[in-house]
């Protein structure tokens, strides 16, 4: 259940950047969320509801981004396709994967008024 | 409670429950800033990591650790791996040769904290309450009440959980994740976010294995699979089997840091 954290962090975000660039509301929020990080969307966007209710982001839409798994294969030394932590390399089999995209977890864009 | 902050209830970040001062500075990363335009809805880019107020109190605790010399190890497991009895056997071996304070957390109760402090060592409990996971932000406040001599090792033994705290940097040197062999083979591939973050695991319990139709090697396949880099010590801290490997790891881990002790 740490999406109730994470979720409770885009509110700090959204408060802040509410401050500096002087908006009252949220409609839309984009987060990119990789395929590889440590978090459930389907949890986000349940804990994202509850933890906006009687804020600046209340009924604000999220939008999830998923960006795919990608790993350089050091045995192949090409970026291969990943979907999971413990995929091996689909050309060689390695183990030995460095992720390069794909474990993002961020605010991309805002609707705001 | 603020999941990041950890400040309460609300969002104010007041420190109400706290009402000491910090030296934690609140980062406010602004991507840019412009005018209002005059438009009622418009699209603001910001392309701001969520957990960046977390990573930037980690940052801060990395950097009151490297001012102490203090080599700080994030024990993390699921409930039950017996990280606590490594923590009071480790501490029984080790506290006549170098100095050892421990943070605890824990959802409820201070029953580690005493268990710790039984062996003569400062401990600090920190209670998350309905929180998964230790955050920067609380290990920060928990290091101020800690006074941990320069020069020491610091465990921060995490909420017993295999998944929220692999996501939260503390500022440790290492995370160093328990896996009892009760616990089965496959952990590593279940919970991969926790094998991939960490640097070491200790298979733990390694004196239940004649009863137990655990598969070590396949285990430790498990483990390379998801984090190829990862290094691996078995342990019984029960029976003292292994316990020695870990005991050099850690005054390797000392060497290395430049941390002089005793």
């Amino acid at each position: 259940m740490h999406e109730m954290s994470l979720c409770e962090s885009v509110l700090d975000i959204l408060e802040q950047q509410a401050l500096a660039q002087q908006f009252n509301r949220v409609k839309t929020v984009w987060l990119e969320i990789g395929q590889l990080s440590s978090v459930e969307p389907d949890a986000m966007r349940f804990c994202f509801d509850v933890v906006t209710k009687h804020t600046l982001a209340e009924h604000a839409r999220l939008e999830i981004i998923a960006s795919p798994g990608r790993a350089w294969c050091l045995p192949c030394g090409q970026e291969i396709a990943v979907q999971t932590l413990y995929d091996a390399c689909p050309l060689c089999g390695s183990a030995q994967l460095q992720v390069v995209s794909g474990d993002a977890m961020r605010i991309k864009e805002l609707e705001v008024e | 409670m603020c999941g990041v902050c950890g400040c309460g209830e609300e969002h104010t970040h007041s420190h109400e429950e706290n009402s000491h001062d910090h030296s934690h500075h609140h980062h406010h990363e602004v991507a840019h800033s412009h005018a209002p335009s005059l438009t009622p809805a418009r699209m603001v880019q910001i392309e701001q990591d969520i957990l960046a107020k977390n990573n930037a109190y980690a940052d801060d605790n990395r950097c009151y650790f490297a001012e102490r010399g203090l080599l700080v190890l994030n024990l993390v497991s699921s409930p039950g791996s017996g990280k606590t009895t490594l923590l009071t056997e480790t501490i029984s071996k080790l506290k006549d040769e170098i100095t050892i304070g421990v943070i605890e957390g824990d959802q409820q109760t201070s029953r580690d904290a005493e268990r710790i402090r039984a062996t003569g060592v400062p401990a600090i409990q920190i209670n998350t309450g309905k929180g998964c996971h230790l955050d920067a932000h609380r290990v920060g406040h928990a290091l101020e009440q800690l006074n941990v001599p320069n020069r020491s090792v610091l465990f921060i033994e995490n909420v017993g959980n295999l998944v929220c705290p692999s996501a939260f940097d503390l500022g440790e040197a290492h995370k160093v994740v328990v896996l009892s062999v009760t616990e089965g083979e496959d952990k590593p591939i279940k919970y991969p976010d926790m094998f991939r973050a960490s640097d070491l695991m200790i298979l733990n319990k390694i004196d239940l294995l004649p009863h137990l139709d655990f598969d070590v090697d396949q285990c430790l396949r498990y483990a390379k699979q998801v984090n190829p880099k990862i290094k691996v010590l078995l342990i019984s801290a029960k029976t003292g089997e292994g316990m020695a490997n870990w005991l050099n790891w850690l005054k390797a881990e000392l060497v290395l840091q430049g941390i002089e002790y005793a």
